[in-house]
């Protein structure tokens, strides 16, 4: 897995130029959603986190659909895989990279959610966290059906239609989370909302790396 | 009827490289390939011919587990196609088509991220690059190679992986003249190295000088 984790590292930091352009398609996503809002800073700041995780999720179908280009390029997974090489190796390693980059995504993304919706927190931490645990629970189904869509045509429509679905829960706690921490947490639910998305993290990464062979091998 | 190429060699006694046994594959409607039946002895060469279309490419990406045949039974080095797909792959490499190579990253990283895959040390990827012609542009992307550059590298690829049962599909496509005497010398080595060698091509006259027998196909059969 480390080797696949090395050679999925390398492949991002050479197409660094496209995380840039993700990056300001969630900044104007963020952008355009407050429009909706009006001028009206409470309300603004009470629809942040759900504005939020909006912009990950519709970034990430970018960064997700884009993971396999090179790797269908010269069919170089095929080459890979008759190496041979372990499927859910090669799953681990790109889920992870994945993970890593749109975990990067989000926290580039909350600045951008503090100055448009005035929606700051002193507890920055535990906002980085559930920013990485939602990223995880996008990541493993996305890197699945991303492997899924990679060779059919429409692939950009096809993946939001088929992932949107799945990570109704992981993004529900994910927004439930962020606006706890952000909006405080009077009832003191915020542990529950993690575990819950800890819990479909675990499920999620469990089960596609054991689907994934079976998704690209012919 | 069972096609089988004779063979007098020392590294014939070894046994059957490929045992294939009315073989068939199908895309959608149209078999690719139909009760396709041959043994082909390890340690040898075999030239598979025929025209566009014939089979030839399909018969090579089933035979190393790229895509599954619909009939037949197939064995590879005493291996079962379907059952063993793992020890087949461990044991064959396919050049083919494609260049499975990674256009962004350059000649040297794709054959380091075969070797990690593989397991093996990066250090022979510098002298293999050399050996393809390829030493001085081994740190330029492989997005900057013409056509038979990227097919040296996929040479070096085959040869990164030490097969019992190489694959070659279409090797002296868009290569030079010296490409081309580097094909012949890489199959008399891997031969010398007891390695069985499957060569599907259209350059029949220089290949049957290398080759120990030929087979042809046509429409997905053999004749």
């Amino acid at each position: 897995m480390i080797a696949a984790l090395r050679k999925e590292l390398l492949l991002q930091w050479r197409s660094r130029a496209q995380f840039l352009a993700v990056f300001v398609f969630g900044a104007s996503s963020l952008l355009l959603f407050s429009f909706g809002i009006g001028p009206n800073a409470e309300v603004l700041r009470q629809f942040s986190a759900g504005f939020l995780w909006l912009g990950l999720l519709l970034s990430s179908t970018l960064t997700l659909a884009e993971s396999f280009h090179d790797e269908m390029e010269n069919r170089a997974l095929e080459g890979l895989l008759l190496l041979p090489s372990d499927p859910r190796a090669l799953y681990y390693g790109k889920a992870i990279a994945n993970w890593l980059q749109l975990t990067l995504l989000g926290s580039a993304l909350i600045p951008v959610m503090v100055v448009l919706y005035d929606a700051g927190t002193d507890r920055i931490v535990a906002l980085l966290g559930i920013v990485a645990l939602g990223a995880a629970g996008l990541s493993a189904p996305g890197t699945l059906y991303a492997a899924m869509t990679a060779q059919v045509r429409g692939k950009q429509t096809l993946l939001p239609l088929l992932l949107f679905p799945l990570i109704v829960p992981a993004l529900l706690a994910s927004v439930k989370a962020t606006s706890l921490v952000i909006l405080g947490d009077p009832m003191d639910s915020l542990r529950a909302w993690v575990v819950l998305l800890a819990s479909f993290d675990a499920i999620y990464w469990a089960l596609c790396g054991l689907l994934y062979g079976r998704v690209i091998e012919d | 009827m069972i096609w089988e190429v004779p063979c007098y060699a020392p590294a014939c006694m070894t046994g059957l490289a490929i045992n294939a046994e009315k073989l068939g594959r199908r895309y959608g409607r149209r078999w690719a390939l139909a009760d396709v039946t041959f043994r082909v002895p390890a340690g040898t060469v075999l030239m598979v011919s025929g025209p566009n279309g014939s089979g030839k490419s399909t018969l090579f990406r089933v035979l190393a587990t790229a895509i599954r045949p619909d009939l037949g039974k197939v064995t590879v080095l005493g291996f079962d196609l379907i059952r063993e797909r793992e020890d087949v792959r461990k044991a064959v490499a396919l050049l083919s088509h494609h260049s499975y190579l990674y256009e962004t990253l350059t000649a040297r990283e794709n054959l380091v991220v075969v070797s990690q895959h593989l397991g093996v040390g990066t250090d022979g990827v510098g002298p293999l690059l050399a050996r393809v012609g390829l030493g001085e542009r081994g740190d330029d992307a492989v997005s900057t190679f013409s056509a038979g550059m990227r097919k040296r590298l996929s040479f070096a690829r085959v040869l990164l992986q030490t097969p019992r049962l190489a694959l070659l599909d279409e090797p002296y496509a868009q290569l030079d003249p010296e490409g081309f005497d580097l094909v012949d010398d890489v199959i008399r080595e891997l031969k010398a190295d007891g390695t069985t060698v499957l060569v599907a091509t259209h350059q029949l006259e220089r290949t049957s000088r290398l080759a120990d027998n030929a087979l042809r196909l046509e429409g997905g059969r053999l004749l």
